[in-house]
């Protein structure tokens, strides 16, 4: 099988069109089983009370935060390099799930902080480079509407996805680096988790979900920029015919 | 995890507002997302020229 075949948008585009909605139903069922856990199960934590319960969207969001601006930079890299449509298109749709994250941890996190830290927002180093990913986030889905050619536009925005890359290492690591009011990683490659068992399997399960949602609406929306980019062609016509006709 | 009533459920041992408003933040950014993406789906620009050949 040539896997290939895949990055021309006229064999993708079914392809994407038929696992959308598997993914869909495995982040749904997932979340329900992990919240399940995470509210039903796991017990009341012995510092924090209650309010730890953030944990369970706060850090698998912070994740995909970093996570997907590190396949949108790649995607963006691919495009640029070896000229390729799909993967630019690819980039371009990952963008607005990630700055969904991004600002989804960045909200939770500052509900979290208000009731333990006393302060809903601190200038370390943690939340300011979490916060500095949602402005690159944001700047390329602006930089890529703001240029009217589109494979001038997925230029400019891969070189941009590929400078801002530095900045997830720093998010990553500036717990580490930096004496900062955001803890350090609970959970880490390296060590045991610093986290109850159960309250780590909810979590994980979250992730997961979390990932299926990404993949899930991804690929819907690579599909909407492909139908966008590619309706003067003549593959999407036929398409168009065939499924009038069906 | 017993809670015992809708009410303690409800009270998040006094942190209701911050765990069920993170919940609530997130299942609205997550349903933004989603009715965007249903938008775009219906949007002129998505929709493929009829074929007049």
């Amino acid at each position: 099988m040539n896997l290939f075949k895949y990055s021309s948008p006229s064999t993708f585009y079914p392809l994407a069109g038929a696992l959308a909605p598997w993914f869909g139903w495995a982040a749904g069922l997932l979340s329900v089983w992990g919240l399940y856990i995470g509210f039903f199960e796991a017990p009341t934590d012995f510092q924090q009370g209650e309010a730890y319960r953030i944990i369970f969207i706060h850090v698998p969001a912070a994740w995909m935060s970093m996570f997907l601006y590190l396949v949108m930079a790649a995607w963006a890299g691919v495009g640029l390099v070896f000229n390729t449509r799909l993967s630019s298109m690819m980039a371009l749709a990952l963008a607005p799930t990630g700055a969904m994250f991004t600002f989804v941890a960045l909200v939770t996190g500052a509900l979290w902080g208000k009731p333990t830290w006393g302060t809903w927002w601190a200038w370390d180093a943690r939340m300011t480079s979490e916060l500095i990913l949602l402005f690159l986030y944001l700047g390329f889905m602006a930089l890529h509407a703001s240029i009217e050619d589109l494979r001038r536009a997925d230029k400019a925005c891969a070189v941009l996805a590929l400078v801002g890359a530095v900045n997830v290492p720093i998010i990553y690591y500036s717990v580490r680096w930096w004496n900062t009011l955001h803890q350090g990683a609970s959970v880490s490659m390296t060590a045991a988790p610093k986290m109850a068992a159960i309250m780590l399997h909810s979590m994980f399960i979250m992730m997961v979900a979390a990932w299926m949602y990404s993949i899930a609406v991804v690929l819907t929306r690579v599909r909407r920029i492909i139908r966008e980019r590619e309706r003067q062609t003549a593959w999407l016509r036929e398409l168009q015919t065939e499924e009038a006709l069906a | 995890m017993n809670w015992g009533s809708l009410d303690n459920f409800l009270h998040m041992g006094g942190y209701g507002f911050y765990v069920w408003g993170s919940y609530l933040v997130t299942a609205v950014c997550i349903a933004i997302e989603l009715l965007m993406l249903w938008l775009r789906s219906k949007s002129a620009a998505s929709r493929i020229p009829e074929n007049n050949a």
